[in-house]
């Protein structure tokens, strides 16, 4: 018989992730489709009322230990351990997120099943699930045969809505005892929120965004330049923001903040999926790159293949003249 | 203070990417490489801890094209030993060459134990899993990843590291060591080195060579297929000089009331 399938939910500050509810809706359909039972797994301490928004799961597996508030993914992963120990095997779907990050590299090993990475699409056929991923920052797109058996699957966010992974009816909630060392060595000391003052990109409604291909520090000026004359600001993919080129609070996608402007323009941005995922939902895209192969191609609504400084220099005289 | 870092090489994606004649792997032939960036910040996280005390820094990496000048390079910025380990197949996957490095490490003289292994937290190829804390299982050592900054807490026996969450939220930790921490960035970016010093390094430095031991791979992910993904949209394209994409640009947004 196939294992149930398990949804690795997410809870910070009593709230449940967005992306716990895009795999949620995920786990059902497959749920169904290989008709077996979908079971939410939250760890937390005190969080049992969280797990009531977790409904279109069949139950909710919930354990509650001191040593599992804000867990680290060590404690989180010897957690899974025993739970699995009691009810496992299962077929595991888990967000790729900071969040969960740790549990991921650690889960499949702690487990002893193999994991498939950066998946942006579960199917299920004839009783076998199916993955595809994506490689190599966007470039190659990999199918691979799951099977039934136990499994970690981790999902890119976005792979469905989190609306349907929403429901009205509270969650069956079922308190599992677990019998926990307490110890791993890793202390939460406390979180360090960004620093206030500088803009909140999420609130405006034009970013230009630069990447790699904006080559170097200097070039930043001429985003800005483009920026101040649409009203918006500049932002920036992970590349820049190692170099210290941005600060932190300027960063889309994964680690950063997830943006939905009326316009986004992407200059020398590649599109690699920890990005887009911060973007993707944007009103208008325009993607800027010399690689005519770069996946931001894909999600842009229009493209130029150029120098992306070139391209910006050219359009912020172009919207200052329109603009008198 | 022993620090351990591990590097690998990826594939350069500024490069085009061809699939293989089987269909589901990466066509090796012409494929570029270079070192995992994430790797690169590890490598450079242990320099400045050796930079502020007493350290010594040991560069562990599979054997690979290319590998040699980034052994080298990491010998320019101040690595004391770099170790280069031969047969583990390239296209064997992450968990393969994780535990594949794991079972090579007790091997060589003086490289285990370490105080603290760095790793990077990921990397563009990591299908069947994520190599640093795998190996931190293998070698039995506790884990944490997203980490962007380390130091060391007096006496030695602990660090204090800073993790990435997401909004620009990081958290802090402590960490007892010994401990394997997944690299994701630094407080400054991987430093320069002039290649008159990589040339020098690659004069008068060694590489230490060290087989991994023979023995069963584990079982691999069945991939199916591999291809360049099918876009499900793709961007109109506009031609021509940078000005006149530029005016094509403005019609567009000022016929959506953006300007």
């Amino acid at each position: 018989m196939t294992a149930n399938i398990w949804i690795a939910a997410e809870c910070r500050k009593g709230s449940i992730s967005e992306a716990t509810f895009e795999v949620l809706a995920l786990g059902r359909e497959l749920a169904d489709a290989l008709g077996v039972q979908l079971e939410a797994v939250l760890l937390g301490h005190g969080e049992r009322e969280s797990a009531a928004a977790l409904g279109k799961a069949d139950r909710v597996l919930y354990v509650d230990h001191p040593s599992l508030a804000d867990a680290a993914g060590e404690q989180a992963s010897r957690a899974w351990a025993a739970l699995w120990e009691q009810r496992g095997p299962a077929i595991v779907l888990a967000p790729i997120t900071n969040l969960s990050w740790d549990l991921l590299g650690l889960l499949p090993g702690r487990l002893g099943v193999p994991l498939v990475n950066l998946c942006r699409e579960v199917t299920a056929t004839a009783g076998a699930l199916e993955t595809r991923s994506i490689l190599y920052g966007g470039k190659m797109a990999v199918a691979v045969s799951v099977g039934s058996g136990p499994v970690v699957i981790a999902v890119l966010p976005g792979i469905r809505s989190a609306e349907a992974g929403r429901s009205e009816a509270p969650a069956v909630v079922e308190e599992v005892a677990l019998d926990l060392a307490a110890d791993s060595g890793i202390r939460l000391q406390g979180y360090d929120e960004p620093e206030a003052g500088d803009v909140d990109i999420t609130q405006l409604e034009a970013l230009v965004a630069v990447g790699r291909g904006i080559s170097s520090e200097a070039n930043i000026e001429v985003a800005e330049d483009l920026a101040a004359a649409l009203g918006g600001a500049v932002c920036g993919s992970r590349p820049i923001i190692d170099q210290g080129w941005l600060p932190l609070v300027r960063q889309v996608g994964k680690s950063g903040v997830t943006v939905k402007p009326r316009l986004y323009v992407a200059a020398g941005v590649s599109g690699a999926p920890e990005h887009v995922e911060g973007m993707k939902d944007s009103e208008l895209i325009i993607a800027v790159n010399t690689d005519a192969g770069a996946p931001i191609f894909s999600v842009a609504h229009f493209g130029v293949v150029d120098d992306a400084t070139d391209v910006l220099e050219a359009l912020a005289e172009a919207v200052k003249a329109r603009k008198g | 203070m022993k620090i351990l870092v591990l590097m690998k090489m990826v594939p350069d994606i500024v490069e085009e990417l061809e699939v293989a004649a089987d269909g589901r792997s990466l066509d090796r032939e012409f494929l570029r490489l270079i070192v995992n960036e994430r790797d690169e910040y590890a490598l450079e996280q242990a320099l400045l801890l050796k930079d502020r005390l007493q350290a010594t820094v040991t560069v562990v990496a599979p054997e690979a094209p290319e590998i040699d000048d980034v052994l080298y390079t990491a010998l320019a910025k101040g690595a004391d030993r770099v170790i280069r380990v031969s047969g583990i197949d390239p296209a064997a996957g992450t968990r393969a060459t994780a535990l594949a490095l794991a079972a090579t490490l007790p091997r060589i003289a003086g490289v285990l134990p370490a105080d603290l292994v760095l790793g990077g937290c990921q990397a563009i190829d990591d299908l069947d899993g994520f190599m640093s804390p795998l190996l931190a299982q293998a070698l039995g050592l506790p884990y944490l990843g997203l980490v962007s900054r380390v130091t060391v807490e007096p006496g030695g026996t602990s660090v204090l590291i800073s993790k990435e969450y997401a909004g620009g939220v990081m958290g802090r930790f402590q960490v007892a060591l010994p401990a394997l921490l997944g690299i994701q960035g630094c407080e400054k970016p991987p430093r320069y080195v002039p290649i008159s010093k990589v040339r020098a390094a690659t004069a008068a430095g060694t590489i230490e060579q060290v087989a991994a031991p023979t023995g069963p791979t584990p079982a691999a992910l069945e991939v199916s297929a591999m291809a360049k993904p099918e876009a499900a949209g793709h961007a109109e394209m506009l031609e021509g000089s940078a000005r006149d994409v530029a005016n094509k640009l403005v019609e567009i947004l000022a016929a959506r009331g953006l300007l």
